[in-house]
């Protein structure tokens, strides 16, 4: 019989070392989400890390077995909400690419555009966020201006502000809104008119360079080991942009820098996504004013069958490499479906890079890891 | 030497501090450049996207008719089960029986606004409405029969 007064774990060896274990979360303002980190602390002093996933659960991999390949692209958007665009944009590439259907230009060029921005948006929610997690509550509020702008053109176009499903194998659901060219120049324009407030806010202010510079630490041969991408391993000078190693879709065609910083501590990290946000808008200012003329949507069959036979894409998401892998055995629904979400792997650097420093900086150095947590549970 | 590096710390991050706080005293005393909105307050002149997905209607003309031929692609394309059409056999006055829809029953508490029915539709008897005040307080509320009571399908549709 379960008994209330039972002694699940015995701590009293730990404190006899003086060591304390807290719980940081499930519920905590800083974790975004329900992860939870059991924390072993000397003093202040981090021991260990351990991540306790699950409360966000939701199976997505099975559900996808049992939906069409029409349907089993909107679930993904409720994997990594804040580039919902491009895993959506990864599962069609998947069905284009194991089907041959071939893409119009249009479509292309349109699906490059909102991933651009949808990664613009993400890296304007994670500074505000970030900053608010180091104590600076402002700057929350000058990146949710600029992420507002973004919203209202996915609202105008895609119909909704976070789970578009805008992308459907072989091309796009409905064609662009008239004033989509408009709307994203306006904020073009105006992104680059502010990005300088975000310079004289955060990024040269003493007291978040104080607690950024020298935190985390990530090593390049760690950030390969442990399998980081994105953001998290160029700013430890890892080159491995999707984008640039496996180009798709129109990315060939696109002059931008692959972003890498050397230094890997969080400092990096921030700049490597500020610097990240510039070069997206570079992509867009090449590819605004030449969107091809054309169908919107290519010709494919009313029901999608995939070959017999394994399958595997992948995209570069605000947070790093999102890959796809399906097996199929001929029918109309996935026989086996595994992500590969970028959260995952990056999450567990942490332990690596906090053992030893102070608690305080914990919050820097996972903040910069950019964790959105229903990504890394599904 | 200690001391000196003290005071340029000192020095520097109070200007860094007074840079910051430049543009939050700039935006404290421009009102005018603040742009967020009081939502419940702003309620008749919140304008919602033509294209934003609130819920799923069907649209009914002057003569109280639709174009729904219950062909169920809807329920079909739906991932989550949403929408079940039940059919019923109705007889034209010249004697022949012809298959139309008895109810098209949408539930609101499952649908996750993915728009697949709306593509799916071959007639465009469905589409998506910005309503987006759902809340009500009993589920079964959320139930909802979308075509009119009376409603007959519009001639000329097959």
């Amino acid at each position: 019989m379960y008994n209330q007064t039972e002694i699940i774990k015995d701590t009293s060896e730990l404190g006899a070392d003086g060591e304390l274990v807290i719980n940081m979360g499930p519920q905590h303002p800083a974790t975004h989400g329900v992860l939870h980190l059991v924390v072993t602390l000397n003093g202040e002093t981090i021991k260990k890390i351990e991540p306790h996933l699950g409360y966000i659960h939701r199976s997505i991999e099975k559900m996808c077995e049992s939906l069409t390949y029409r349907q089993f692209i909107y679930v993904t958007s409720r994997m990594d909400y804040l580039s919902s665009h491009i895993n959506n944009l990864g599962c069609a590439l998947l069905i284009e690419k194991g089907m041959q259907i071939e893409v119009p230009d249009r479509a292309k060029y349109i699906r490059v555009i909102l991933s651009e921005l949808t990664r613009i948006a993400s890296h304007e929610l994670w500074l505000g966020a970030m900053a608010m997690d180091l104590g600076a509550f402002t700057p929350f509020f000058y990146a949710f201006r600029e992420r507002e702008m973004i919203t209202d053109i996915m609202e105008d176009t895609c119909g909704a502000r976070l789970t578009m499903n805008y992308i459907v194998p072989g091309g796009l659901m409905y064609d662009l809104h008239p004033d989509f060219q408009k709307k994203v120049k306006a904020f073009i324009t105006q992104f680059k008119s502010k990005v300088t407030e975000y310079e004289d806010l955060v990024t040269n202010n003493i007291i978040f360079q104080s607690r950024t510079k020298g935190v985390g630490i990530l090593s390049a041969e760690d950030a390969i080991s442990y399998g980081c991408t994105g953001p998290v391993a160029r700013a430890s000078g890892v080159s491995c942009d999707i984008r640039k190693i496996y180009p798709y879709e129109v990315y060939d065609k696109v002059e931008f820098d692959e972003v890498l910083e050397t230094a890997g501590d969080s400092f990096a990290r921030y700049m490597v996504r500020v610097k990240e946000m510039n070069q997206s808008i570079r992509i867009i200012e090449q590819l605004i004013d030449n969107i091809p003329e054309g169908d919107f949507v290519g010709k494919t069959k009313n029901v999608l069958k995939l070959p017999k036979g394994e399958f595997y894409t992948r995209v570069e998401t605000a947070r790093g490499e999102f890959g796809v892998y399906v097996v199929s055995e001929g029918g109309t629904t996935p026989h086996r479906i595994k992500f590969r979400s970028p959260g995952f792997s990056n999450l567990s650097v942490l332990n690596h890079i906090s053992v030893g420093s102070m608690i305080g900086d914990l919050m820097a150095s996972m903040g910069t890891l950019d964790l959105v947590i229903p990504d890394i549970d599904r | 030497m200690f001391l000196k590096e003290y005071i340029t710390d000192v020095v520097t991050g109070v200007i860094s501090l007074l840079k910051g706080m430049r543009k939050t005293g700039y935006y404290f005393t421009h009102p005018k450049e603040i742009i967020t909105e009081q939502y419940p307050d702003n309620r008749a002149t919140l304008l919602m996207s033509d294209r934003f997905k609130g819920e799923v209607v069907m649209p009914h003309d002057a003569n109280n008719e639709h174009t729904c031929t219950g062909c169920t692609a809807c329920e079909l394309a739906c991932p989550n089960g949403t929408i079940k059409v039940v059919t019923k056999f109705e007889t034209s006055p010249e004697g022949k029986k012809k298959k139309a829809i008895d109810a098209l029953v949408y539930r609101l508490e499952l649908c996750t606004m993915c728009n697949l029915c709306i593509v799916a539709c071959p007639s465009d008897a469905i589409k998506m409405a910005p309503n987006f005040e759902h809340s009500v307080f009993d589920r079964t509320k959320l139930t909802k029969v979308l075509n009119q009571p009376g409603s007959k399908i519009r001639k000329g549709i097959e």
